[in-house]
């Protein structure tokens, strides 16, 4: 593992993309700083980082879009294959990198509050708990924007299709006011949620008996509970919106309330996503 | 070294490789040899762990690939048909890579890296960025990647390919050097080039492994016979009924197209026997000239041919047909179905074996 994390930082380090997403964020954490601390004068520099984190949905996708594409393009892929190393730390070799250039900017602006505290009061503890709900929220897209980048061969299209879910998943909070609760159309919302995950079985294992039987399994027992008892499903599409929202729970971090269930969430979508990778890896050698 | 048994890989409907099954001995050149497409690559991707198959088993050194694929890959070293480099390193920093990889300790990292880059010739470019390197330098860097760490076998796919004619002497060299410590598999669809470095040959057709032995067996095997070529001025005729007496000889093609008057005849002797003598002797006696006399000796080229035509089939059903009326019809120009009747058996039995 630590062969491909010293390579791969390595070739952030070589090329632009480390220096140019160092650069952004810090850049973009500079000026809100400037507006919100010194212009504005408020005394709360989470804020800070709460209105920075939109900057992810442009500089995620750019650092992860080459991770497994470029391998897959260059054919490098079959080096990785051939070595004696195993897949999963092939991917947290890289994942670990990744997260590594994002944790050097994290940490520069650390020091920011210190600077601020020479003159006026700083909240430490709500400012590197918002701190580390950006770290961590910064993780979790890596990690899904990494699995997608282990999908195709074109860095571009990765780049793309990771911009869209990260736009999504940005407003899904603001979205799930507008979707209806009642108890039929969380039923609807489920069984697309379920279609979706057997598609996703369907993909990595390329097994349909195993998709169909997912699907008609849940599907099933989603009828069931909607016959007997629909009032159980209210709720439920708006419900899960919030929680598939990443952005949703690291605002309420940066607002200075610390959820553990939030930092669960977040660590979840890192082992799962980095899951997925290596799944979607060793399926290409099964094709 | 290596067992492969019963290996099998579908792509969807697509065999490509089919029931392949052979053995490795350790300290020597294998070749796979065989058209674009017959299935090499893939096999060796499977070998080397790159590729899943669908059935079949590989072990490599004791370790199965699918069960202890670390194991196995440790004993293995790989060079792809399209050397996978990292083109933004150079080959320092991309040899050094590798060795972590494989797991190299600090000590012997340094000593292991240098030791390769000397042995493929690329010390010199040793702080080049692997994209400035030309076609043969990249090679041999893809080399180096395989042979670092002293594997016990070195896999390589179409080596040569795209080099120029002294880079592929030079890569030649360098396998023949490599051999020394190593086992060495190489794939190529040239022949000349597996015939000339391997030790043993293993021809792949449309997924099949369909002929593997030494290069001068597989000519025994397939062209039992050894043909002698006259030319000669004079009676033709009665030249060719004083040979046809000798014993030894099958068959006599007789060729007049030539000019000035000479015939060229081909006598086909199954036995590999020497009748030069005899032949001179009968010649001299029917009152005919002889102006030379050579022994053709059949290449693998048409062996190579022979085995991975897609006439295969064609040919095994007119044996099959013809395999009764073979025996007695060796006068009567039926002698070309005899001859793929044979050949075929062969391969039958070779397959078996």
């Amino acid at each position: 593992m630590s062969a491909i994390f010293r390579k791969e930082l390595k070739s952030y380090f070589t090329g632009p993309i480390a220096y140019v997403f160092m650069a952004v964020l810090l850049v973009t954490t500079g000026i809100y700083t400037m507006i919100y601390n010194l212009s504005y004068q408020y005394a709360t520099y989470e804020y800070v980082y709460g209105a920075v984190s939109f900057i992810y949905l442009i500089i995620i996708p750019i650092l992860t879009m080459r991770i497994f594409a470029e391998e897959r393009k260059q054919k490098t892929e079959q080096l990785l294959y051939c070595l004696p190393l195993k897949m999963s730390s092939i991917v947290a070799g890289k994942y670990l990198a990744a997260v590594t250039v994002l944790a050097v900017p994290c940490a520069i602006t650390g020091i920011y509050p210190f600077i601020l505290s020479l003159y006026g009061n700083v909240n430490f503890k709500i400012v590197f708990v918002s701190l580390l709900a950006f770290f961590l929220l910064g993780a979790a897209l890596i990690a899904v924007c990494m699995f997608i980048s282990s999908l195709t061969e074109n860095q571009i299209l990765a780049a793309i299709i990771s911009f869209i879910v990260v736009f999504i998943n940005y407003f899904i909070a603001n979205l799930s006011g507008f979707v209806s609760g009642s108890s039929f159309a969380s039923c609807l919302c489920l069984m697309a949620v379920i279609v979706a995950l057997a598609l996703i079985v369907n993909y990595l294992t390329k097994n349909k008996l195993l998709a169909e039987i997912v699907a008609i399994v849940l599907l099933a027992a989603l009828l069931a509970v909607f016959l007997i008892d629909p009032s159980l499903l209210e709720g439920v599409a708006p419900e899960i919106l919030n929680r598939l929202a990443l952005f949703d729970g690291f605002y309420n971090m940066v607002y200075g309330l610390f959820d553990l269930g939030t930092v669960v969430m977040f660590l979840s979508v890192v082992v799962l996503f980095n899951h997925m990778s290596v799944v979607s890896l060793e399926k290409r050698r099964w094709a | 070294m290596i067992e492969v048994k019963n290996l099998t890989k579908n792509y969807g409907d697509v065999v490509a490789v089919n029931d392949i099954s052979f053995t490795v001995e350790a300290g020597k050149i294998y070749g796979f040899l065989g058209p674009n497409g017959a299935g090499k690559s893939t096999t060796m991707n499977i070998i080397t762990g790159c590729l899943s198959a669908s059935s079949g088993t590989v072990t490599v050194d004791g370790h199965d690939i699918f069960d202890d694929p670390i194991g196995a890959k440790k004993c293995i070293g790989y060079l792809p048909e399209i050397p996978p480099l990292y083109t933004d390193m150079t080959p320092l920093e991309f040899l050094t890579f590798v060795g972590r990889a494989k797991g190299l300790k600090k000590q012997e990292l340094s000593s292991a890296v240098v030791s390769v880059m000397e042995k493929t010739d690329i010390f010199d470019v040793r702080s080049r960025l692997i994209k400035n390197l030309s076609k043969g330098y990249k090679q041999r860097v893809g080399i180096a990647q395989a042979i670092l760490g002293n594997p016990k076998v070195i896999i390589l796919d179409e080596p040569t390919v795209g080099l120029d004619p002294i880079q592929i002497v030079e890569i030649r060299s360098l396998i023949r050097e490599l051999s020394k410590e190593h086992t060495v598999i190489l794939s190529s669809h040239i022949l000349p080039e597996v015939s000339e470095i391997c030790d043993e040959i293993l021809i792949i057709s449309n997924g099949k492994l369909v002929a593997s032995d030494t290069a001068e067996n597989l000519i025994k095997k397939f062209n039992p016979e050894t043909v002698t070529e006259l030319v000669i001025s004079g009676d033709v005729e009665a030249c060719a009924n004083a040979l046809a007496a000798i014993d030894e000889i099958s068959k006599i093609e007789i060729d007049d197209a030539a000019e000035d008057g000479t015939v060229k005849l081909f006598l086909h002797i199954p036995s590999n026997e020497d009748i030069r003598q005899k032949v001179a002797e009968k010649i001299v006696e029917s009152g005919a000239l002889m102006l030379s006399m050579n022994t053709v000796k059949a290449s693998l080229e048409d062996i190579f041919l022979e085995v991975t035509s897609e006439n295969i089939g064609v040919l095994t059903r007119e044996a099959e047909t013809a395999e009764q009326s073979a025996e007695e019809s060796t006068e009567n120009g039926t002698e070309e179905t005899a001859e793929a009747c044979t050949e075929e058996n062969e391969e039958k039995e070779d397959e078996e074996a």
